[in-house]
């Protein structure tokens, strides 16, 4: 017996089609948005290089230490006199820039959507199997729309980095608004706040330190993505790492390779216990 | 004037309320509604609150009794029945309304405090006047003076975590009391604190109640703090109320077994006084007595000293037997200077722990006077630690005299 060959679905054809229905149509307002956001990433990248890498070293120091400590300080201050030295000081500050942009936007699409989703049952039904769906794609496919609509570079790579990093955000922010004590929100009903008073002052910075663990995780996501983004040419440390898998230069691989891991680690320890005040152990 | 009146109030919780009422009017039982996947809150409530009384809501978990508190301020929202505070009926209320009664007229004190972690205790404090839109210089001002209330001066900086279980639970009394608000509901307020410093707070309460003229309504499981602090008390079983009435009516007269099982554990010793403790003084001496009579009196029945009473009974004093040796020694005809007239006395209503503390310092029976001093009976070191042994105990013909 013979089995009836049922033809392909012709979803990659769909997709396609759509996108470029998507692009013929929307792209003029991507491409808009485009410019703002690649005249932002060059504004801060050319800022940060016009000063001499020692004071911004000093500036990360310093704020570092006002944050976590002199141990993390001086760790810091090594780390980042090792990027100088490797001659990867502008290839660190482009990747920091696109961080920075990314974590910016995620925040703040991660947070509002986060609350809402907290505070409705119907949102929370629709966004999180789509934070699901996010994350579980491999990254590396969002790479492809991104460029009809956002052209080649570092805004392609910022907006794939968006939809890669910003889940952690919207998923423990819900997290945190949800697991505020029950009797604290009958605190604030009980003396007649309304909504948004509950929301200002009693649940949002109760989840204060949640929200803050998933922005730390945003940003150590949009680092691997940033990286990951240097095949659509979005330059800084991935670029130096895609340079040398292109020549097969394992050596100049590592040394990109650690200042990413430096990188990393300045950012994962300093932003971690932010949100974390006295008043947090209860 | 009644400032609370609840009627015929019941909340059923599920997703369908309704039905539950119709099960609940059929005369299903609770466990039948439960069953039909309805919960059942608390059934055809109804008492009222004088102005400025202090009820007590009391009854074992699950009883309904935190149902019912949050009702008052539509914490729950009933699903049948009335709610009027002052003349207006809270279950009708626009959500205005309900804001302003919340924020003006109703506070709560919650058993785990809940306090704010990131916020000061000042500014924990001033919550309640922050959402009303007061400025920052006068809620300042307003928590610092409710601070001062509940005796936590110098405490406005510090965060919660920072505090003992009582200062918390001040704090939170604080923040109660600076809105100023009439009604004051207190859901088992102190039930998370240590004994010590729960009987503390009780007496405070009671102080800052009288200074204030609070309406309260305080909820507990427990009858000893029910019966220490509660002008009435309303019982709580399954929902119903099964009494309302003043502690004696209650441990006196309870409506039915439940009740009567409940007040069979209730440590009395609080609740004992000269009245209940005393018994009747059979001998007694009158200043007219000589040493010899009186002496005899004594020996006969190997008392230690005696007490001296008018032809009246007003109490004049007592004698000791050393006094009395010493005087029939010398030869003395009149025991008028030996009398000691300042000897300590009780009144009928003296509680137990009081007269524990006099007998600490006072070797001899206690007598028990009216306000013209006249003597009632007199309360014996055997009496007391038999009533404190068994603490309903029925007064009995061995510890009649010691």
């Amino acid at each position: 017996m013979m089995i009836p060959t049922i033809p392909k679905l012709p979803l990659a054809h769909g997709i396609d089609v759509t996108l470029d229905w998507l692009t013929a149509h929307f792209a003029f307002i991507t491409k808009g948005f485009s410019h703002v956001i690649s005249a932002l990433i060059e504004g801060i990248v050319s800022g940060l290089s016009w000063l001499p890498p020692w004071v911004l070293i000093i500036v990360v120091v310093v704020l570092v230490h006002r944050a976590v400590g002199w141990r993390v300080a001086l760790a810091s201050a090594l780390g980042l006199l090792l990027l100088w030295n490797l001659r990867l000081w502008s290839a660190t500050v482009e990747t920091f820039t696109l961080v920075l942009i990314s974590t910016l936007i995620s925040v703040l699409i991660g947070l509002p959507l986060g609350i809402l989703a907290a505070l409705s049952s119907r949102v929370s039904r629709v966004v999180m199997p789509t934070l699901d769906f996010m994350q579980t794609m491999p990254a590396f496919v969002y790479l492809i729309p991104a460029i009809p609509f956002f052209g080649l570079g570092a805004v392609s790579a910022s907006v794939a980095t968006v939809v890669f990093a910003t889940p952690p955000t919207i998923r423990l922010t819900v997290l945190g608004i949800r697991h505020v004590p029950e009797d604290l929100i009958e605190a604030a009903d009980a003396f007649g706040s309304t909504l948004r008073q509950k929301l200002l002052k009693v649940q949002l910075p109760v989840a204060m330190p949640t929200i803050m663990a998933g922005v730390n995780q945003t940003i150590m996501l949009s680092l691997s993505m940033v990286v990951v983004a240097a095949m659509i040419g979005a330059g800084g440390l991935g670029g130096k790492v895609w340079e040398a898998i292109q020549r097969l230069e394992p050596g100049q691989g590592f040394e990109a390779g650690i200042a990413i891991v430096i990188l990393a680690m300045i950012l994962d320890r300093s932003t971690q216990r932010i949100g974390r005040s006295p008043f947090a152990k209860q | 004037m009644q400032i609370i009146k609840v009627k015929h109030l019941t909340k059923i919780f599920g997703p369908h309320p309704e039905q539950g009422l119709r099960l609940l009017d059929a005369g299903k039982s609770n466990g039948q509604l439960r069953e039909a996947g309805h919960a059942v809150g608390i059934v055809d409530v109804s008492f009222e609150v004088e102005e400025g009384e202090l009820l007590v809501i009391m009854g074992l978990s699950g009883s309904g009794k935190s149902t019912l508190l949050r009702c008052v301020n539509l914490l729950n929202i009933p699903s049948r029945g009335q709610i009027i505070v002052g003349d207006e009926d809270v279950t009708r209320c626009s959500h205005e309304q309900l804001l302003d009664l919340r924020r003006r007229r109703v506070s709560m004190v919650f058993q785990h405090f809940a306090l704010l972690p990131h916020r000061s205790v000042v500014d924990n404090v001033a919550y309640g006047l922050e959402v009303q839109g007061i400025n920052e210089d006068e809620r300042r001002d307003r928590a610092i003076e409710a601070l001062h209330l509940v005796g936590l001066k110098d405490w406005e900086e510090a965060y919660p975590h920072q505090l003992s279980g009582g200062m918390q639970q001040r704090v939170g009394l604080a923040r109660a009391l600076a809105v100023k608000s009439d009604i004051l509901l207190m859901d088992e307020a102190f039930s998370a604190l240590d004994p010590l410093i729960r009987h503390d707070m009780q007496q405070e309460l009671a102080s800052l109640q009288r200074q204030m003229k609070k309406t309260i309504i305080f909820i507990t499981h427990d009858l000893d703090e029910a019966l220490e602090i509660g002008d009435r008390i309303v019982l709580m079983r399954e929902g119903r109320v099964v009494q309302i009435g003043t502690s004696e009516e209650i441990l006196n007269n309870p409506a039915d077994a439940y009740v009567e099982r409940f007040v069979e554990n209730v440590d009395t010793s609080h609740m004992l006084t000269a009245q209940s403790l005393m018994v009747r003084a059979r001998e007694v001496a009158h200043p007219q007595d000589g040493p010899r009579t009186v002496l005899r009196k004594m020996t006969e029945i190997s008392y230690t000293s005696i007490l001296v009473v008018e032809r009246d009974h007003t109490l004049v004093g007592s004698v000791t037997l050393d006094a009395l040796d010493a005087a029939v020694r010398e030869g003395r005809r009149s025991i008028t200077d030996l009398i000691q007239r300042d000897a300590p006395t009780l009144a009928p209503e003296t509680p137990l722990a009081e007269i524990l503390h006099l007998m600490a310092e006072w070797p001899y029976r206690l007598p028990v006077v009216n306000e013209r001093r006249r003597l009632l009976g007199v309360v014996t070191r055997t009496r007391v630690i038999s009533a404190l042994a068994q603490s309903r105990a029925e007064p009995t013909a061995a510890d009649a005299e010691s």
